[in-house]
């Protein structure tokens, strides 16, 4: 077999990888609840599936120029937060802060990258920051969702259940932006070969801090997306979403390093992940375990990459 | 056999001509100096703002409850510097899953052997750890956190009907020795024992080059697997020890005594001018930065800050700090 040939194939089972992943925690749940396949059932169980979808993508751009974002889910609370009270109160304000908050996102990609500094300890203080920001908003559980948005997330769709369509059109315009537009190209790049780009005479200093700006627009989304479905904040809402984000964008079949990464794989991964989580609902075991189930379900779901991957290959 | 000297100097390539603090600080080689220039500085300014005796009491609770910084800390640092990704998040699962553990055995069977069941459990996750990420393949980073919710549903399982710690062992985990707090001496003790594992030993000169670069030195002739085992175990026994003694320190074990480390410890590390993409490991830096973040902590809960500004000044902090420090040296 030829070089080109074994990269085809590593390529069609990087993109089966989370397809399969899903078939594999789907077909037990229909098995045990086939009121659960209808329009209804897969509306519940997919509930929370947009705010993870969106989490992780903000997750996915960071990952596209090798970085990690530990401050995710911080930040999805705090969006969330600002959402329930600045954006019902005065929502210009709101909006205002929202703004602010992605621009300190795309300045922290800058300063990274300015200063190569390690994204993860970076993050980690930021995370610190959002929480405390947050706090500071909104001191104990509260606030209220704007009417629009509860309005929007609850929106019966035709046919298919809500969560599914919003997913599909979150994956379609996330896909055309980083995998076919030639802006998108250029920011993968960043994180394919770095010392090439500046090479080639392209900022780096740009190209993080647009992917740090995504990144803050796809967090805002998540959280604004979370409260809509919650209707009120929490300064912790979210915090679970920052690992959460990062599993699902590996089990979609992206790499830490090298701007290897798939939108559709992403996608995917975090409606597994929420399916998985609905999942232990039904299996009715004690509320001991059901931390533990999840890291069982975890490790399953990411073990069936051994099975589609070449094995025993040294990095 | 064992030379360090070609390894030391792989590790920081020549830096650009700098005539800035940070750049002198940098040719120095000792990237942990920054972690104590702001240990200091926050020292100084509680010595200026609540006078000496003051600062004094806030520097020793920081040689008690620091030191839980620097023991989570060391474990960290050994993980971070078997390479690239490595990182061991089940570190606050296990923190609560050996004071458990500890606690039960130890009102059976005596302090010892509670010690040794709570390390022996902390060994067997990091095997248990190593084992995800060697044959299935799993990134680190996931590997430890999907163990982690296991070991916290085994916890939880051993919670029930929790007691007090044997009264000796609280006895001693609150006791000082000319003055000094005996938790500051083990964990003096377990930092030199640890700075001689990875400067003198084989091991840890094999830990360092593993890090660098794991092809490289595997052709060398260290055996790259064997050693990121080990660092696991290590990481897993150090958050047991941590956990036994946070449990005696505080008069029991509970689920959630370790949930605040598991962001600490990696602060530390990095903060203390451990390489993050490994390879390079300074104890020194470790014991540094704790105090720092401490002392910071110790501060701002003294000014009477509330929690959300306390948060964003302690987040603020280790930005700026890992700001002023500045760059890794190689990409």
């Amino acid at each position: 077999m030829t070089p080109a040939m074994g990269t085809m194939r590593n390529l069609r089972l990087r993109a089966l990888l989370p397809v399969f992943s899903l078939v594999v925690i789907l077909v037990p749940i229909f098995i045990l609840q086939p009121a659960t396949f209808s329009y209804f059932g897969l509306g519940l169980l997919l509930n929370l599936a947009v705010p993870i979808v969106f989490a992780t993508l903000a997750q996915l751009a960071v990952i596209t120029v090798n970085d990690l974002d530990l401050s995710i889910g911080s930040f999805v609370s705090l969006a969330a937060c600002i959402g329930a009270t600045l954006l019902v109160r005065a929502p210009w304000l709101g909006v205002a802060a929202l703004i602010a908050c992605v621009l300190l996102y795309a300045a922290i990609g800058a300063l990274i990258e300015y200063r190569s500094i390690p994204s993860i300890v970076v993050t980690l203080g930021l995370s610190f920051v959002w929480t405390g920001l947050a706090v500071l908003l909104l001191p104990s559980p509260g606030g209220t969702s704007p009417e629009w948005l509860s309005g929007l997330m609850t929106f019966q769709t035709p046919l298919v259940a809500a969560p599914i369509v919003w997913s599909v059109v979150i994956a379609l315009v996330g896909h055309v932006l980083l995998m076919r537009s030639s802006a998108g190209v250029r920011v993968r790049a960043a994180g394919g070969n770095p010392r090439a780009m500046s090479r080639f005479g392209w900022s780096m200093v740009k190209s993080r801090a647009i992917l740090y700006g995504v990144a803050g627009v796809f967090g805002v989304l998540s959280g604004l997306s979370l409260l809509g479905l919650t209707t009120s904040a929490d300064s912790n809402l979210a915090l679970r979403y920052t690992l959460l984000s990062i599993a699902a964008v590996i089990l979609g079949g992206g790499e830490f390093i090298g701007g290897r990464v798939s939108v559709w794989g992403a996608v995917l991964g975090s409606i597994t992940l929420t399916v998985a989580a609905s999942f232990l609902a039904f299996l009715n075991i004690s509320p001991d375990w059901q931390v533990g189930m999840q890291g069982a379900i975890l490790i399953a779901v990411l073990s069936l990459r051994v099975l589609l991957q070449r094995s025993g290959a040294r990095k | 056999m064992n030379q360090p000297s070609p390894l030391r100097s792989a590790a920081s390539p020549a830096a650009e001509p700098q005539v800035t603090l940070g750049g002198r600080l940098r040719n120095l080689r000792a990237p942990w100096a920054w972690s104590f220039v702001g240990a200091i500085g926050v020292g100084m300014v509680t010595a200026s703002v609540f006078g000496l005796s003051i600062a004094g009491n806030v520097v020793l609770t920081a040689l008690v409850f620091g030191v839980f910084m620097v023991l989570v800390g060391l474990g960290q640092m050994l993980v971070i510097t078997s390479g690239p990704g490595n990182i061991d998040l089940s570190v606050p699962s296990v923190i609560a899953l050996a004071g458990m553990i500890g606690v039960h055995v130890m009102a059976a069977a005596g302090i010892f052997a509670g010690f040794a069941a709570a390390l022996a459990a902390g060994v067997a996750v990091g095997l248990a750890n190593y084992l995800l990420i060697r044959v299935l393949r799993i990134p680190p980073i996931i590997a430890t956190l999907s163990s982690s919710f296991i070991i916290q549903s085994v916890a939880i399982t051993q919670s029930r009907g929790m007691n007090a710690p044997p009264a000796a062992l609280e006895a001693f985990a609150n006791g000082r020795l000319l003055g000094i707090p005996h938790l500051a001496l083990i964990a003096l003790v377990l930092s030199v024992a640890i700075a001689v594992l990875l400067h003198l030993t084989v091991f840890g000169r094999g830990l360092s080059a593993v890090g660098q670069n794991p092809r490289a030195a595997w052709l060398a002739g260290v055996r790259v697997e064997a050693t990121r085992c080990k660092v696991y175990m290590l990481s897993g026994a150090i958050a047991a020890l941590t956990g036994v003694l946070l449990a005696a320190v505080s008069g029991g074990a509970t689920l959630d005594m370790g949930v605040e480390y598991m962001l600490i410890s990696i602060a530390v590390v990095v903060i203390g001018g451990t390489q993050v993409t490994g390879g390079r490991a300074t104890v020194i830096g470790v014991w540094g930065a704790s105090m720092f973040l401490f002392l910071t902590n110790a501060v701002f809960n003294a000014l009477g800050a509330g929690a959300g500004v306390r948060s964003i000044a302690y987040g603020l902090l280790i930005i700026f700090v890992v700001v002023a420090a500045g760059g890794r040296s190689a990409r």
